[in-house]
């Protein structure tokens, strides 16, 4: 490595390594959560601005298309946005819900799964997904293996970006830029176990108030998130602009990146050392020097006859 | 004169015919070597040979479309020769006389024996998928452009049909080197009549008639 981690021996899972990383000072680490509590935010985007402003980021400005959302998607110099949506409940009430779209730090990662540079994608002790661009090469395989849709390749520099969970503030005892700035509270970090205690009182209240499906947003198909949602519908998280209802790395990804790969590799050195063999067994194919003699004795004759 | 001619032997493959495929040759081997380096960590060495990690990625879908082109012509060119026989089923059957070098007991085939008409087909499903499911998922200038089950779908794909093609060429390679006189064919573009007798002989078979019938005719020509 080149010096360029910030903290080599959190390393918990590289991207295209086989081997373990370091896990020996696992224990006095505690995983981190981002509780994004969807019934208080009031989309002032204080969040995203926070963001850019703290990892220096400079989107250009792009143009109304008639929604509040803006950027309209994310992009490498936009690691969040927020996306709003109109809901009418059964109760035919106009319900705004805005969300908060960003990295979901999944604890079994599609994108680190997909990638195939070794170190380009690490996940710390803490639960953080990185992406390291001193070691990315711009394949775009982490698009692919994203279950939420969130790695974009800048067209600059050919390289992944995506929301960091401000893990150089975190490494420092800082929170994330975007739960910093939240005027409402409503995006809050800490350990996992108080973000979820908070996420049920959350959750309760909810309840209390007529929301009979609020809920916890952490989905199990990919191992949990390090990134959680309260909802007031959980029972419907698409309608929270197409958030998944159960994502998990999809079977193409896996059959892309699973068992087959190390399989392939081998049986690939096999088929090479099979020919070697063979080889050494059977020995060449050869035109036996009788038959030599027997063409050029023909050739021969026939040519003394014309 | 007799001399040289008997060394000349026939024509197997002519100028263009062993151009092409030492051009598709070097390209293949140069994709295969960069496309494993990212196909699993253990072949991530590769990269060292062209010039690192990110020209790897950038190079290998150019090489790609590069080589296709020329495999492209070489498909065409040799689609007669690679059509399958009855004779060709027999040999096949027959694989194990034919790994065991018991060639005395295989029927005789044409220009191409059923082993290399199956590279050939192999080859022409692959380089296509390959190319096809390439181009989704290359970056940065089609990915991007992709739906995502594409996406997925086109590297699925790609990794897959480069397995086989690359099994195949490992088959491939070591035919040249176990079937003496073969390799030299592509690089010289003649073999023996006692090689072509006995590795092709419908082929031979065919030659020699041609060559009866150009003396007969030539013959008839000076008698006239
Ligand atoms: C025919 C045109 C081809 C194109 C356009 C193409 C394009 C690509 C692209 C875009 C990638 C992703 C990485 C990158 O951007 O460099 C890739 C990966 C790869 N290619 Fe190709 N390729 C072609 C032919 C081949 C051939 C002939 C082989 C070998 C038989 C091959 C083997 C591979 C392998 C093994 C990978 C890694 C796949 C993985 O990581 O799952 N490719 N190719
Ligand atoms: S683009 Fe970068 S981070 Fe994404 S899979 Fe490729 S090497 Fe890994």
């Amino acid at each position: 490595m080149r010096g360029d981690q910030i903290n080599l021996q959190n390393i918990t899972a590289r991207s295209a390594t086989s081997p373990p990383s370091p896990q020996v000072r696992d224990g006095g680490v505690e995983r981190v959560t981002k509780l994004i509590d969807v019934s208080r935010c009031i989309g002032c985007k204080a969040c995203q601005v926070a963001c850019s402003e703290w990892n220096d980021l400079r989107d250009d400005v792009g143009e109304c298309v008639g929604v509040y959302d803006n950027p309209v998607d994310l992009s490498p110099n936009s690691w969040e946005v927020m996306r709003f949506n109109e809901y009418e409940d059964e109760q035919g009430n106009l319900e705004w819900l805005i969300r908060k779209d960003n990295c979901m730090h999944c604890a079994e990662p599609g994108c680190l799964e997909a990638c195939p540079a070794p170190g380009a994608i690490v996940q710390y002790a803490n639960g953080i997904v990185d992406f390291n661009s001193e070691h990315c090469i711009g394949c775009g395989y982490c698009v692919a293996g994203c279950p939420f849709d969130i790695p974009r390749i800048s067209k600059k520099d050919s390289k992944a970006y995506k929301c960091t969970l401000c893990s150089d503030r975190v490494f420092h005892g800082l929170e994330p830029a975007c739960v910093k700035s939240c005027p409402t509270g409503s995006i809050m970090f800490g350990t996992r176990e108080d973000m979820h205690e908070l996420a049920q009182s959350r959750t309760e209240y909810l309840h209390g108030r007529g929301f009979e499906n609020a809920g916890i947003y952490d989905p199990e198909g990919v191992g949990g998130t390090h990134v959680i949602y309260v909802l007031q519908h959980a029972d419907k998280p698409e309608i929270y602009n197409g958030l998944p209802n159960d994502p998990r790395i999809s079977p193409l990804v896996d059959a892309w990146k699973g068992v087959t790969k190390p399989l392939a590799s081998v049986a690939i050195g096999l088929a090479a050392l099979t020919g070697f063999f063979h080889y050494a067994t059977q020995g060449p194919k050869e035109v036996p020097k009788e038959e030599y003699d027997e063409v050029e004795d023909a050739e021969t004759h026939e040519e003394d006859r014309t | 004169m007799s001399q040289s001619k008997k060394e000349r032997g026939i024509l197997r493959y002519g100028w263009f015919s062993r151009l092409n495929h030492w051009t598709i040759a070097i390209s293949f081997v140069l994709l295969v070597l960069s496309g494993l380096a990212l196909f699993h960590p253990f072949f991530w060495g590769f990269t060292a040979l062209f010039g690192g990690p990110i020209m790897t990625r950038i190079l290998h879908p150019f090489i790609g479309v590069f080589m296709s082109v020329f495999f492209a012509i070489m498909a065409v060119r040799f689609f007669k020769d690679s059509l399958i026989k009855r004779h060709d089923i027999q040999w096949l059957k027959q694989i194990k006389d034919v790994l065991s070098n018991r060639d005395e007991k295989l029927p005789p085939v044409g220009k191409s024996n059923a082993g290399q008409k199956l590279v050939y087909w192999i080859m022409v499903f692959s380089v296509p998928v390959l190319l096809v499911t390439g181009v989704i998922i290359w970056q940065p200038y089609f990915a991007d452009a992709m739906p995502i089950t594409l996406l997925r779908l086109g590297a699925l794909l790609h990794a897959f049909v480069a397995f086989l093609a690359i099994i195949t060429l490992i088959i491939h390679i070591y035919s040249g080197i176990w079937v003496k006189g073969s390799f030299q064919a592509m690089v010289r573009g003649r073999v023996s009549k006692a090689w072509a007798k006995h590795h092709h002989d419908l082929w031979y078979q065919e030659k020699m008639d041609e060559e009866r019938r150009r003396k007969e005719s030539l013959d008839r020509i000076a008698g006239q």
